[in-house]
């Protein structure tokens, strides 16, 4: 892949483009990235982020994580923080799949426990959570309801006796963002959504048994603050979002913001993917509460399927949740815009930072971060392909850089088409069985597709992201078991 | 089949290019690629259920987005995978108007070689052109 001629290496970890890049460009872009992970990155990457660079309002850079890749509209892995007064709103800055996001949940059970178990409970998760496409959820909302889940998010499941209180603390913004009103979702985004809270779904959506190796701690002192205690302890970590819900929420206002943005508003954009209004704007306003929406429907997605986790690790160890000591470390939310204060040229400025396909990652003391992880830093989950794990982090002061925001996951390099010429779903099953992790899929065609090979090297993001100061690397989870939709 | 899906864009999601002879005929492929990213062996999805669609736009490219969109809708509201044979596209005082009965079936994990949810049609590279006796859609879909 050949970089454009104009990047410039600022640091080992910080790539430069000017606003001479492209016409437009308000701001210059910064991909953060090692000189592997960046020469890994297609060119729609500097495009698209370039793209964002022209985007109204917006503040310091364009960045791109370590993770990035090709995306729509923003590339994946793409921040922009917005003025409010001025700058704007956009879906393509966060994604269909609002808040996509990842959940990982502690045992105080050992891989020595877990392993001769593992097929059992692989198998009744797969059984006991729904997964694929079109898969519609346990508990069955009327749409009143549904309009309650999506105002109320993480906090109508403990209403609904599906959450712990603490879960809630361990959840960004409390599992719920306030100010949500489901007045402003098309009764079609109701209608496709209220009948799938608590499904995985399918692409890279999994939920995985992961085992910490002692010799895979790199923070001890921040592990133990994280609950990670005992050697060879087995953790759960899962990936989904607001589901059909979400998609229709940002299809909806793609469709309304393309219709105001030139005619009312004088915008251009470089890809109408990126359409967006004013973030004070009638439009740009009922989209931001309408996302909220989205986002308490990932929020309870999440807490239902910790439920359903919940209730297998205890039929099969027939013991209960709590004995078996299943808290939830931390909830993060991969695709949001949030109204955050940030430090800009030695002055507080409220921003609406747009993350997309990243993650947010609050240094130690923040606040907004629940008050055990003060010292440490917010936990940041870092999700790997199903073959090589996750990774689990420590938000950092020097994130300040770029709005305290973290890569998501490893990052696609090959096209789903690419690796299911490459490898058959049943035998990449067979292979990974040999090598201890068992899985159980919805689609063999969709297994192939998430075949390691196809991301980049998690190692290499997670290391990156410490190396650029963004989050520290605490431990690295090991699959034995993994779901997928 | 009149479509075949692209490597070379949009790495993490899947694209594809369609093609018909006319406007009408390139929905329906569309249509087809739509269905092939969702179910492999498309044609095996039986057709024993009817949707109504009825949709308009001033523009013909964002006629066929909100077209695609419907489909996904389907999909997750009635669980159809839905197959569209026939389109019938009108201009009326420079509006499209399209009709058409979209066919199909509810989503049967046993039966259905399931590949990959979609979520959304994207704008990301969203084109229809019409060259010479050909017509062209290019599409990202989010999976």
């Amino acid at each position: 892949m050949s970089l454009p001629p104009q990047l410039r290496k600022i640091s080992p970890t910080i790539w430069e483009l000017p606003c001479s890049y492209k016409d437009g460009m308000l701001v210059p872009v910064r991909i953060i990235a090692s000189e592997t992970l960046l020469a890994s990155m297609e060119n729609g990457v500097f495009e698209q982020a370039a793209n964002v660079a022209c985007l109204p309002g917006i503040v310091k850079y364009s960045f791109c994580m370590p993770d990035g890749h090709w995306g729509y509209g923003f590339p994946i892995g793409g921040v922009a923080a917005m003025d409010p007064a001025t700058g704007v709103i956009s879906p393509g800055g966060i994604g269909f799949d609002i808040n996509c996001g990842m959940r990982l949940v502690l045992t105080n059970l050992t891989e020595k426990e877990v392993r001769p178990r593992i097929k059992e409970l692989v198998d009744n998760m797969f059984s006991r959570i729904p997964t694929g496409v079109g898969c519609t959820g346990f508990v069955h909302c009327s749409r009143s309801e549904f309009r309650k889940v999506i105002q109320e998010g993480s906090r109508w499941c403990l209403k609904n006796g599906f959450a712990w209180p603490e879960d809630l603390e361990m959840t960004e913004e409390g599992g719920c963002f306030g100010g949500a009103d489901a007045e402003v979702c098309s009764d079609k985004a109701i209608e496709r959504g209220h009948d799938q809270v608590g499904t995985l779904g399918s692409g890279n959506h999994y939920c995985e048994i992961q085992v910490v190796r002692p010799e895979n701690i790199f923070d001890r002192k921040t592990a133990a603050a994280f609950g990670l205690t005992i050697p060879n302890q087995v953790v759960i970590t899962f990936h989904c979002g607001s589901r059909g819900f979400g998609h229709q929420v940002a299809t909806d206002y793609l469709e309304k913001f393309l219709r105001v943005m030139t005619t009312k508003y004088g915008i251009k954009t470089h890809d109408r993917e990126l359409a967006c209004a004013p973030f004070r704007s009638p439009e740009g306003q009922a989209y931001f509460t309408a996302m909220k929406c989205a986002v308490n429907m990932g929020f309870a997605n999440r807490q239902l399927i910790l439920h359903r986790i919940r209730e297998v690790f205890s039929h099969v160890f027939n013991r209960s949740p709590e004995e078996l000591g299943m808290r939830m470390v931390y909830d993060v939310a991969h695709n949001t815009a949030k109204l955050e204060t940030h430090m800009i040229d030695g002055m507080q400025r409220e921003l609406l930072v747009h993350r997309k396909g990243a993650t947010r990652s609050f240094g130690p003391g923040m606040d907004g971060i629940p008050e055990c992880y003060r010292e440490s830093g917010q936990p940041v989950i870092i999700g790997g392909s199903m073959e090589t794990g996750s990774y689990l982090l420590a938000g950092e002061s020097s994130a300040a850089a770029t709005f305290f925001t973290t890569a998501h996951g490893s990052g696609r390099t090959m096209s789903r088409h690419q690796a299911k010429k490459m490898i058959k779903g049943q035998k990449l099953l067979g292979e990974m069985e040999q090598r201890g992790i068992y899985v159980r899929t919805a689609s063999y065609g969709g297994l192939a597709e998430e075949a390691g090979f196809a991301y980049k090297d998690i190692d290499e993001v997670a290391a990156a992201t410490e190396e650029a100061g963004l989050s520290r690397r605490v431990a690295k989870l090991v699959p034995i078991g993994n779901i997928k939709g | 089949m009149p479509f075949r899906f692209l490597d070379d864009i949009a790495t993490a999601d899947v694209a594809f290019e369609s093609w018909g002879a006319t406007r009408e005929e390139v929905f329906s492929s569309c249509a087809a690629a739509l269905l092939a990213t969702m179910v492999e062996e498309s044609e095996e999805v039986i057709r024993n259920k009817e949707i109504q669609i009825h949709l308009e736009h001033e523009e013909l490219d964002l006629l066929l987005f909100a077209f695609l969109n419907e489909l996904v809708f389907h999909k997750d509201a009635r669980r159809l995978l839905l197959h569209v044979d026939n389109v019938m596209i009108t201009e009326r005082d420079k509006v499209f108007h399209l009709e058409t009965v979209a066919r199909g079936e509810e989503i049967a994990p046993d039966r259905h070689k399931l590949l990959v949810d979609v979520k959304a049609i994207t704008l990301h590279c969203f084109a229809l052109v019409q060259n010479g006796n050909l017509w062209k859609a290019t599409v990202v879909v989010d999976v």
